[in-house]
């Protein structure tokens, strides 16, 4: 008994530490103030729920008991309080209080300030985990693959930003969103290819962390459903992951498109994905999230549609010009007009600085290589490619290739 | 909360009127706290007291175009975004300017 309300207290906490928290900041205006009274909640709740049961509606009581927490400490601690009703003070001419006991969704303005462009970037996608994922430090250290300690220190440091340069709570205005939701965007899909192509270790796809992203985009599709560049991100990652246990063989090595085994795509996931594609691309010019969500959706199709794809990595070069969109339009011509083509695309882009110490440019060149029958040449991109491939499944597909050109 | 925004390398192209009118509309707001253009940075002299008790007084330093500070504007606002927001209005800002945004600190 106690094991199943535990079970449900945890998941419960999942789902409501993001909000809780982005309501207390929203009450009180501070960060450090809200995260201490949502880890008191809740560990109080550890302790009362399994003696009492999950109260009727477990928000509100977490709720509750925060802002009593949050209201003595501001008791014991004068200096604070005033600092912090000063703040109020703007908080409330902001926008309504929140009407007691009901916990009211301020997440999206805390989507905003962890994405702010006054924050690091590299910090922004960890600040997103931390305090709307409502994972613990110790899961957010992990996920980028650095030491407690040092996430630790980056999160004090941008938590100290936010309030010390005062980087506000709140939702942008209309005019504001074009310059501002792209951040938010950036962050969330950073999580996403972070736990996607994991630039190290042993697995091919971290799926805790892909799909955290996916949550967190779920959450921001809910809060602005009107977005489209929002629903392209939703669909891009969803039509992606679609395809996460195809990926690698049996022999844990990666496996590329042609070769996949479709029936071990997620059928429910396309179907999820496919119609969100349809509304981002409606209604207005295309963003550089619907148009990746088209061409994901189009590698979902059998047989696959390589004239269109390159179609839409010409849209996205338009939109979002890189070296990486040219490599991926390079491989996808090569796919409509044979290895050739291809080849000659990638040798343009040869010397580039942003592809160098990319594996995927070697890796590239060695499989067109290996196709138009020149071994030798491609042998040779392929142990390129192994110097700088992190992953072991890329290593062993890269290894195997390898063999098969003789190198 | 108040905010400098420091003007780094602000250029020729901006006339006295712009800056009159980015004046006028400080105070109009009711941000404005204080500023002043900084004169020609070959003006500019260094002092410094040693351990010893010495005054040394020298010529300098001289800072890149693009990075002279050549005034400041004191605003109090909100937040940051509304220090931002000022500070992109500023003719400081444009045709390769930058403006850097500091918070004050404000002693209880």
């Amino acid at each position: 008994m106690t094991g199943d309300v535990n079970a449900s207290v945890e998941a419960i906490f999942r789902e409501e530490r993001g909000r809780l928290l982005a309501a207390l900041v929203r009450r009180f205006g501070d960060l450090d103030l809200a995260e201490e009274v949502t880890s008191e909640a809740i560990e109080a709740a550890l302790v009362r729920w399994p003696l009492d049961g999950v109260p009727a509606s477990p928000g509100a009581w977490l709720m509750t008991t925060a802002r009593r927490r949050a209201v003595d400490r501001l008791r014991r601690d004068q200096t604070y309080a005033a600092r912090l009703a000063l703040l109020q003070v703007e908080a409330d001419r902001a926008g309504p209080p929140v009407v007691d006991g009901v916990l009211p969704d301020e997440r999206l303005r805390l989507f905003f300030t962890c994405s702010h462009p006054a924050l690091p970037e590299a910090d922004r996608g960890a600040l997103t985990l931390r305090y709307l994922a409502g994972l613990t430090t110790v899961e957010v250290a992990r996920a980028y693959l650095v030491p407690v300690e040092t996430m630790a220190k980056r999160l004090v440091r941008a938590k100290k930003k936010i309030s010390g340069a005062r980087i506000p709570f709140r939702v942008p205005d209309v005019h504001e969103l074009p310059a501002r939701l792209p951040g938010v965007l950036r962050a969330i899909y950073s999580i996403f290819t972070e736990g996607y192509a994991a630039s190290a270790g042993p697995d091919l796809v971290r799926h805790d962390l892909a799909e955290e992203a996916l949550r967190l985009a779920r959450i921001l599709h809910r809060l602005l459903p009107g977005e489209r560049e929002v629903t392209g991100l939703l669909a891009l990652m969803l039509l992606t992951h679609a395809r996460r246990a195809a990926r690698t063989g049996p022999d844990g090595g990666l496996v590329l498109l042609e070769d996949q085994d479709r029936s071990l795509w997620d059928r429910a996931m396309i179907d999820e994905g496919e119609p969100l594609v349809v509304a981002a691309l409606t209604g207005g010019p295309p963003g550089p999230y619907g148009v990746q969500a088209a061409i994901a959706a189009l590698h979902d199709e059998e047989p696959t549609d390589w004239p269109q794809i390159v179609g839409l990595y010409d849209v996205l070069r338009s939109l979002t010009p890189s070296p990486v969109v040219d490599l991926n339009r390079a491989v996808a011509v090569a796919m409509r007009d044979g290895p050739e083509a291809g080849l000659a695309l990638l040798d343009d882009l040869a010397g580039e600085p942003r592809l160098r110490g990319l594996h995927v440019f070697p890796a590239a060149r060695g499989e067109l290589l290996r196709r138009l029958g020149r071994p030798a040449e491609a042998a040779r991109a392929f142990r390129e490619a192994l110097e700088l491939a992190g992953s072991e499944p890329e290593r062993r597909h890269l290894r195997a290739r390898l063999d098969e050109v003789g190198g | 909360m108040k905010y400098m925004l420091l003007i780094h390398g602000a250029s020729e192209k901006c006339t006295t009127e712009d800056w009159m009118v980015y004046g006028k509309a400080l105070t109009d707001a009711g941000v404005y706290v204080g500023g002043a253009p900084l004169a020609d940075q070959s003006l500019t002299t260094t002092v410094q007291l040693t351990d010893g008790g010495e005054t040394v007084v020298t010529d300098g330093p001289f800072a890149e175009t693009h990075e002279v500070l050549g005034g400041y504007y004191l605003i109090d606002v909100p937040d940051l975004d509304a220090a931002t927001d000022w500070a992109a209005k500023c003719p400081g800002a444009r045709f390769g300017g930058r403006m850097v945004v500091r918070p004050i600190v404000d002693f209880p």
